[in-house]
């Protein structure tokens, strides 16, 4: 019997985790502009204003990735286990650049912080170069597979009860030799350094680094925009993980995800009105001296990135396909928790909105007015 | 257990236990600081007093150095469950993911939203609306604690799930009982406490630092009351719920027990040793006298354990080769099994259920019913059909039972001394003797020991089991190259080892400058 209370709640959790997935590429900006600082800035003075504004947001960075994993693992399970124990070493060097971002920004303007200024701020471009590609390249497997077996049996053997297993010795690092996940990680490198760039526009106020921003602008979007058009075409016309409703089997279907946006007119809007909202942001910053682009680009990246996590998942998708047997790949229905835990948890995601509700809050209010040299001097606590 | 890549096993293991223990370096100072500085900065709005800021400041600059940090290590953790821990977050992910999406959703975004405006908002924003996000840092932080010790405290004692044969894995049903497990509050109580305890001490100690070198005096007195009073109560609280924390072992984790006690032969009205060391080479089976020298409370343990002076509490001999009586959850008095009996009805439970699941393939469902009923019936014992030596169900019994005695011998020196710092702080008007300054200092490293080997108590004494009973730690691994591990647990190593340093230098350092402005 179609149990239709557990199939919303396995599409309301893909739809969480899309979300969030999307507000993470949105908020990669931070460590796109630690690529940049460098770049825009020319003096000790102006780089201490570029860190300090990408450095009262890099917690909510780093807090949404880590829940986006705590909320993957919560709600597909086999996920969390197949790809994190199988892709084992994508995730870690993910992770390595994670670590040392965090302590970077608090150590690398300390006294006496051992490593030298100048090694945490090579930590903070390993983190913007290495974890925004990586992460770009592992969410595009999404849509080309992986090769890995699944087979929950396994428990059974107590010789050997691993239910999950990369079938590759390579562990993860296969998928950066494939060019369609690697378009996908590079436009997210580029994006991540364009959002920046319109960041930096609106919040610091620095004419020097407006200046050059606006002119590294168009080294940055457009490479982003060539790249992003590159994947997308590709993965309008290449095959795509169908899954069979009735019994879950797994099959080839051409054009499968133009036809997810097709068959799901809503999220072809959104993608369309995303990608024409980054468009748009860039483009206007691009014309004129506008400072307001980031808005625009960031709020069309959330749309697109939500409509392509979209199509990996819904519609009887598989997300997380399985290049080594189809009938091991993941969908929401053979991998999401138990109907119980997604009701649960449901609940609890209905403190979303009054957490996005605080954090716009307090936001707007150190938001309140633009990084300026007097800021840097005046301010008790400067990274 | 030799069927079993046990090299993959251990490194595992190891990169685990260098993550969390580094993790539990830089977290209890977060949990406990968090509210020092929220009391302080309460005290400056109250009074208007310019130096409460700047002693507030001050403090929250040694936060954010060690904030940081705490962070990097614990997304390190997180995601280790999946990389290194596969099989455990398919078989146990329905119940243990909840608690930790709800720890991101509902704590992080707390902790992270408001240290922004902690740090950044002095200019920016009304005192009130300051002095508000730092409490809210503070119960965010402990917040996040929460929902981790939760999921941890359930991997003790897995309550309030079944396990489903269609799945093959374990499915919760009943989100109150992970939730208020008697085993999950006391775990985070006694947990969040033991961080508060600590960062008492560490401003206690730094400002003994301060007082020694005759600066800072305004700062360094003033932080010594807030937190000497803190302290003080905290660490009569830790006491309490280490009490209802050992209450929950001897129940449902009586092994653990066993090898906190070094209590081989079990007995009736078994005494608690207050300090004592275990003769070396000490196996469950021989006549050896399990201790070399020991000072024992009579009928302490039996008291401790089960509220009652003369009961019985079994020894590691005993729960290896059973045949004692007990009362069971439900109140019935049982025989325990041997392990060797638990391994076989584990094997049968594991049996069942490949049995149930070809059946139900072949709709044949007479063996469906058939298998799934052997499988309810030997489920409690699943776990154990992975192991195939009984010794296997014990842990290391030294590490567990030293660890243990160090960490409550603190806890107890802790009250003393939150009492003496009182003592001279009220009746002798903060006439301290230079030794006892020392002391103070020396106290740190001290409150640090008793926290790493509070976690080593837990996280050993409870091998060779991952959920108990349930899923053996051999059973949990992913499925990678041993190589590989090893590749990872040496970077690991290094990078935290590095921060560790920077960090500590980074600190000094700014205890060094003390406060900016206001007293010399």
């Amino acid at each position: 019997m179609v149990d239709t209370t557990y199939i919303f709640l396995q599409h309301y959790w893909w739809f969480i985790i899309s979300l969030l997935g999307a507000l993470l590429v949105f908020l990669l900006f931070v460590q796109g502009g630690q690529t940049l600082i460098y770049t825009l800035g020319k003096t000790e003075l102006e780089r201490t204003m570029l860190i300090n504004a990408l450095g009262r947001k890099w917690e909510f960075t780093f807090t949404t990735l880590v829940t986006f994993g705590g909320a993957f693992f919560a709600s597909f399970p086999l996920f969390y286990s197949t790809s994190f124990g199988g892709a084992y070493w994508v995730w870690m060097a993910i992770l390595f650049c994670f670590i040392v971002q965090a302590i970077s920004y608090e150590f690398r303007s300390k006294p006496n912080n051992f490593l030298g200024q100048r090694t945490y701020e090579v930590f903070l471009y390993i983190n913007g170069l290495l974890g925004t590609i990586l992460f770009g390249t592992a969410v595009a497997t999404f849509f080309t597979g992986s090769m890995f077996s699944v087979d929950k049996m396994n428990l059974t053997d107590v010789n050997n009860p691993v239910i999950s297993s990369w079938e590759t010795p390579w562990h993860g690092l296969e998928a950066a030799l494939n060019l369609h996940n690697l378009a996908l990680g590079l436009a997210v490198f580029f994006l991540a350094r364009t959002l920046a760039i319109l960041y930096f526009m609106n919040h610091v106020n620095h004419n020097a680094i407006f200046e050059r921003a606006k002119k590294h602008l168009l080294y940055n979007a457009l490479p982003f925009v060539v790249l992003f058009l590159v994947f997308v075409i590709w993965l309008m016309l290449r095959d795509g993980f169908a899954v069979n409703p009735s019994d879950g089997t797994v099959f080839m279907e051409k054009y499968k995800y133009l036809h997810n946006l097709i068959q799901m007119p809503v999220i072809l809007i959104v993608f369309l009105v995303g990608v024409l909202l980054v468009l748009w942001g860039i483009a206007k910053s691009l014309i004129s001296n506008y400072t307001k682009g980031i808005w625009f680009t960031g709020v069309g990246t959330v749309l697109a990135v939500l409509a392509l996590f979209l199509i990996a998942g819904w519609n009887n998708t598989a997300y997380y396909p399985s290049t080594f047997n189809l009938q091991h790949s993941l969908t929401i229905f053979n991998s999401s928790s138990s109907k119980f835990t997604l009701t649960v948890m449901s609940f609890v995601s209905l403190l979303i909105p009054f957490v996005v509700a605080y954090i716009w809050y307090a936001w707007k209010s150190i938001n309140v007015k633009q990084i300026d040299e007097y800021e840097m001097s005046s301010e008790s606590h400067v990274y | 257990m030799e069927h079993f890549d046990l090299s993959l096993v251990n490194w595992s293991r190891a990169q685990f236990a260098l993550t969390a223990m580094y993790h539990w370096v830089f977290v209890p100072l977060t949990l406990g600081l968090a509210f020092i500085i929220a009391f302080m900065e309460t005290l400056y709005v109250k009074t208007g007093d310019e130096e409460w800021k700047r002693i507030t400041k001050f403090w929250m600059t040694l936060f954010g150095i060690n904030f940081a940090i705490g962070v990097a290590t614990g997304i390190i953790l997180e995601f280790e469950f999946g990389t290194n821990w596969s099989n455990y977050s398919w078989f146990v992910g329905d119940i243990f993911g909840a608690p930790l999406a709800i720890e991101g959703i509902m704590a992080f975004f707390m902790e992270s939203t408001f240290i922004a405006v902690m740090f950044f908002g002095w200019n920016k924003v009304s005192k009130k609306f300051h002095l508000v996000s730092t409490w809210l840092v503070a119960v965010g932080a402990n917040l996040s604690a929460l929902w981790i010790l939760v999921a941890n405290g359930w991997m003790q004692y897995p309550a309030g799930m079944y396990f489903n044969p269609d799945t093959a894995r374990n499915e919760m049903h009943n989100f109150w009982e992970v939730l208020f497990s008697p085993v999950a509050i006391n775990k985070f109580l006694h947990t969040i406490t033991s961080g508060y305890v600590l960062a008492a001490i560490f401003v206690i100690g730094v400002s003994a630092w301060y007082m020694l070198k005759g600066r800072n005096i305004l700062l360094a007195k003033r932080s010594i009351i807030v937190a000497a009073v803190f302290g003080l109560v905290t660490s009569i609280f830790l006491a309490l719920t280490g009490d209802g924390s050992a209450y929950q072992v001897a129940q449902k984790q009586p092994m653990k027990l066993a090898a906190m006690e070094g209590l081989y032969e079990g007995q009736e009205g078994a005494p608690l040793i207050v300090v004592g060391a275990l003769t070396p080479g000490k196996q469950f089976d021989d006549d050896m006298d399990p201790y070399i020298f020991r000072i024992q409370i009579p009928k302490m343990l039996s008291f401790l354990g089960y509220r009652s002076g003369d009961a019985f509490v079994p020894g590691v001999k005993d729960l290896v080769e059973g045949g004692y009586t007990y009362v069971d959850k439900n109140g019935v008095e049982k025989v325990a099994l041997s392990a060797e009996q638990k391994i076989e009805r584990g094997k049968i439970a594991i049996k069942a259920l490949a049995d149930y699941t070809a059946a139900k393939d072949a709709n044949d469902t007479v063996a469906v019913a058939y298998n799934r009923a052997l499988l309810n019936d030997n489920f409690e014992y699943f776990g154990y059909g992975y192991l195939n030596n009984p010794k296997s169900i014990i842990p290391n019994v030294p590490l567990t039972f030293y660890s243990f005695h160090i960490m409550v011998a603190l806890g107890f020196l802790f009250i003393g001394f939150f009492m003496l710092i009182l003592y001279l702080v009220y009746f002798r008007q903060f006439k301290i003797n230079k030794w006892i300054l020392r002391l103070s200092i020396l106290m740190i490293p001290l409150a640090y020991i008793a926290s790493q080997t509070g976690w080593i108590v837990a996280e050993v004494g409870r091998q060779p089991w991952v959920i108990q009973d349930i899923l053996p730690t051999v059973a949990a691994v992913s499925r990678i190259d041993s190589s590989a591990v090893q590749i990872t647990f040496f970077l690991f190593f290094t990078i935290f080892t590095a921060l560790l340093i920077a960090e500590l230098r980074i600190m000094f350092k700014q205890i060094k400058i003390g406060s900016k402005e206001g007293d010399k």
